[in-house]
This record gives structure tokens, sequence and C-alpha cells, in this order.
């Protein structure tokens, strides 16, 4: 069940990539509507991460592109928006918090310039957003993982874009951060902008999102939650995986759609 | 007035040394300019074949592109190679190492251009070779204008690029998501690496070079969680180790080279206990905040 939509923000058109020649992502073909906060589901190894590091051309695809807002990724970059995993950093980095949460002005302010006043207002703003305003002078080093995630969040934001992309922003936070990280996404896909998310949790799948890809190496459905989190479709994308699956039917059963409703597909 | 040329020298050296260091370490690619030390040798002997004259800016740029190209074998190997980090490394530069040492033994035996005078630099003698214009003026030992040169041309480097090495420096694919060029920084870092090493081979040799790339970031490092305080603390070590080594080289009447080296040693050891950030004194301590702050955030 694969949906597509009229003027997507962004396109992936028959995208394979390969490490060391196998295959990691194969024949991907989508379209996602702006507005939609998207969550990229599937088992350990599914290529949810490749996907998005395609996308932005931190892995070479073997064949296919992606358009982004109908353009290359080069030409609308200051309108698109990256937060890695984590773990892709040293935090023993010697910075600050205000340091790399500034990361984000840099491709806006363009070679050779510094970082001026406005820029600062607004890393200060995005820390605020994420409540970690008062950790702005904090040495990296001495934030736990949550808060580590809070600050890749900010600088995200601070990006100011159209378009963002995360890679597991739940991954080792706790649940308090957890529900402030998702009201904010929730609040940005308000303002009509489009947020992707590789997520881990099923069970808050329903909840969060309004878009869901599901993935597994090639790509199993892409639509409207409601449409695509069905039993058949999860039992496809995690195909053997017996455990996993009666869990699903659980989710499935308990009706946790109903929950869903209430907020509506924005398209 | 030696005294003075000699600890100049040092100082201008190892600080040219010790700021690209500062972005080598916090790369893990410490062993990096040890490699490129050793791998633009065929750089510089081509350098001689195609001007004829050990002309020191022909030299320069034999040897940053060659360190340059260093930097592309070692990625090859070990993206597409499949090879490890430190493997690529110590095959690339020992390979490259040889052939340089080929190219003088088997065509430039008739000419004063060596291992010795390539590598084995001595900075006892930067007061003696004299810079002489034209009009027969003493402009000064050769070496401080050589190596002021170079420091210009990296605070250059690191002051236009600032954000642009620091981002690449620590998120690489962050930094290609929002359009900065990693590669083209990478090169521009490796070619400066490049440069400086050479330029400062010849005035203080290979030995103290890698010790001046290495050892005053790393104490900086120690010292600091700021990197804009590390890059001005590499300054302060840079003249302190400079100063301390000539100053040790005298009371024991050895050598200049090794004193400072030996200096820059000791300073690293006592950041290593003392320090407030990294140092063994303050492990336990910081890890108590740490614990604390998490706790207080949860």
């Amino acid at each position: 069940m694969i949906k597509h939509v009229e003027n997507p923000v962004l396109e992936v058109h028959d995208l394979t990539v390969s490490y060391a020649r196998k295959p990691v992502l194969w024949d991907i073909d989508l379209t996602l509507p702006q507005g939609s906060l998207v969550g990229i589901v599937g088992p350990n190894g599914a290529g949810k991460s490749t996907l998005i590091k395609s996308i932005l051309d931190l892995v070479p695809a073997s064949s296919g592109y992606s358009k982004l807002f109908g353009d290359d990724l080069a030409n609308v970059r200051r309108r698109v928006a990256y937060m890695p995993q984590r773990e892709s950093v040293d935090w023993d980095f010697p910075a600050s918090v205000l340091d790399v949460v500034l990361m984000g002005r840099y491709g806006k302010l363009g070679l050779f310039k510094r970082p001026r006043k406005a820029d600062r207002e607004v890393a200060h703003e995005c820390l605020r957003k994420v409540g970690m305003e008062a950790f702005a002078k904090r040495q990296i080093s001495q934030l736990s993982g949550g808060q580590q995630q809070r600050v890749f969040l900010a600088r995200a934001l601070a990006q100011e874009a159209d378009l963002y992309f995360m890679d597991e922003p739940f991954a080792g936070v706790d649940a308090a951060t957890e529900k402030a990280i998702i009201g904010l996404l929730q609040e940005m896909a308000e303002q009509n902008k489009t947020v992707v998310v590789v997520h881990h949790d099923l069970q808050s799948v329903v909840q969060y999102f309004n878009w869901v890809l599901l993935l597994n190496m090639r790509l199993v459905a892409s639509g409207p939650t409601e449409q695509v989190f069905t039993n058949e479709l999860l039992q496809e994308a995690y195909g053997g995986k017996l455990t996993l699956l009666t869990e699903v039917s659980e989710l499935v059963q308990k009706g946790q759609f109903a929950a869903r409703e209430k907020q509506g597909y924005r398209g | 007035m030696e005294a003075f040329w000699i600890i100049l020298t040092g100082t201008l050296v190892a600080t040219s040394c010790g700021l690209l260091g500062n972005y080598l370490i916090l790369r893990r690619m410490a062993m990096m300019g040890d490699a490129i030390s050793h791998a633009v040798l065929p750089g510089i002997v081509l350098a001689f074949f195609l001007t004829g004259t050990r002309d020191t800016i022909a030299m320069l740029i034999g040897a940053g592109l060659l360190g340059v190209l260093t930097t592309f074998i070692i990625d090859f190997l070990h993206k597409r190679g499949k090879l490890q980090a430190d493997a690529s490394i110590g095959v690339t530069f020992t390979s490259l190492f040889a052939i340089g040492i080929i190219l003088i033994s088997a065509f430039a035996g008739q000419v004063d251009l060596d291992q010795d005078c390539v590598l084995y630099g001595e900075i006892a003698y930067v007061p003696i070779d004299l810079w002489i214009s034209n009009g027969g003026t003493i402009l000064g030992p050769r070496a401080i204008w050589i190596s002021g040169g170079v420091l210009i041309l990296v605070l250059l480097l690191i002051s236009l690029g600032y954000k642009e090495l620091y981002l690449t420096t620590f998120d690489p694919s962050y930094a290609g998501v929002v359009g900065i060029s990693v590669g083209l920084w990478q090169a521009l870092l490796m070619g400066a690496v490049s440069m400086t090493t050479v330029a400062s081979f010849e005035s203080v040799g290979a030995i103290l070079v890698v010790a001046f790339l290495i050892a005053p970031p790393a104490t900086a490092y120690l010292l600091t969680t700021r990197f804009r305080t590390m890059l001005w603390l590499t300054v302060g070590i840079a003249f302190l180790t400079s100063t301390g080594g000539y100053v040790l080289a005298v009371a024991i009447d050895g050598s200049i080279a090794g004193a400072m080296a030996t200096i820059a040693g000791i300073l690293f050891a006592i950041a290593f206990v003392f320090g407030p950030e990294g140092g063994l004194m303050s492990r336990r301590k910081k890890q108590a905040t740490l614990e604390e702050s998490t706790v207080s955030a949860a």
C-alpha cells in the first residue's frame, strides 16, 4: 500500500542503496505531503537511517534520486534540517551547549561569517523550546543522554527549516523528554512544516504520527497512519518475528486508532 | 641574540604546529601528523627535480601536494578498501617515505639533498643561517621568515575558516547536510599540516615537529573544555615549551630540540596529573558533578 500525493514536499524515486554490493534499500518509491509528521518504522537493519542519510546525500545511492520541494538537495539546503543519532559524535568535544546549537545557524551564515547577535537569540530561543535554556553555558560532556538529545533537537530547530529529518530522537530519553519532544514536533507539523522521524517503538506510532512508512529493505507501505498501521502490513514488514507480531496484533486489537482519529490527518 | 632567535623560531613553529594539532587530535588523526611528516619526502624530491633548486617555496608546494595526496590515499584505503584506519596510515606513509628515500639515493646523490637536511634540521643553526638580500642587507635568520610566514597562513586558515573547521571536526555528516564541504576543509587542513611540517623540518627537525603537533594541544585539551581557550592555551604552551626547552638545553649543554620535546612532555604530564578538566585529580570530582546533574535533570 503506497499512497502517492500531489505536490509532494519529498519525492523518492526508485532509490536503491547498497553497502559493499549488498542492497540495504531496494527500489524505494514514495512521496510525502507537506505538513505531515512522518514515522519511519521497521525492524532492525531495515534501512531506516540509511533512507534518511541517502535522501540527505550522506550515503551514495546506487540508483534513483530524491527531490526535496521538487528540487535537488543542493539548491534547497537552507530549508532542510537534520538531527543525527546522538552516538554519531564525541560528546567529550570541547564545546558548550550554545556552541552546538549555534552550529544550526552555520548553513545560513555562509563562508567566513561568524554568528551574530540575532543568531544567538535564535539559538537561545530554541534552547528555551526544548527546556534547556539554563544549560546554555554547560560543557556538553556534562549532559545526560536525554539532555544531549534535546541539544541536538535545538540545533535542528535553529536551522529554521521547512523539512526536518530526525534519526531516532527518542532513543535513550526519559518519558518526560519524549513527551516534550513529540509535543514540539506536532506543533511544527501544525505550522505546515514536515517532520520525518526514524522511530523504533511500535507502541507509540499511532499516537505520534499521522503518516507512516513501513520499511524492511523495500518499502512495504507509505500512507496515513490509520491506513498503513494494520496487522496485515505490519506482519509483512516484520515478517516471521513471532513475539513481536503478537504484541502488534494486541496493539491493533486494543483499538488504539480511536485516539488517533481525533487529531485527524492534515494533508 | 642567539637565544632570542632560537626561542622565537621554536615558538613560531610550535604555535603553527600546535594550532593545527588541536584539529588533528579532536579528529582522532593525531598519527596523521606523523604520517604526513614522512610521506611528503617524495614531494620535496620531485619539487627539487622540477625546479633544480632547493628553493623553499617550491619545496613547500611539492610537500603540500604530497601531503594532501597522502590523506586521500589513506582515506581511500580506509573507506573503499575497508582497511582499518591505522593500517591505512601505516602502509601509506612508509611506502611514500621509502619512495622518497629511493629517489634521493638514486638520483640526487650528488647534491646537497639528503635525509639529514630534509628530516633532521637543527634548531641551533637558526641564528647562523641568515637571509641576506641582494643589496647586502641582513634581514635576520631565514627560519624566522619561513616559520613566521607559515604561522600567518595557519592563522588565516583557522580564523577565516573557524566555524567550518569547528563543525567538520565535531560532526562531519551534519556539516555536509548544512552545505559545508567536509572534503574541502579536510584537504585545506591537511595541506596546511603538510606545509607546516615541511617548513618546520628545516629549522627544527622532524622529531620536534611531531612533538609540537601533538603535545601542546593534548596538554591544552586537559586544561579546558572551551575550544577557543584550547587554541589560546596552545599558544601559551608553545612559548613555555620553547623557552623552557632552551633554558634546559643550555643548563645541561644538550640538544635544544631534545630539550624542547622533553619540556613538552613534562608540561603534558603536569596537566595530566593536575589539570582541572581531564586531570587525574579532578576525575573523581567531575564524575560526581555529572551524576548530580543527571539526577537533578530527571
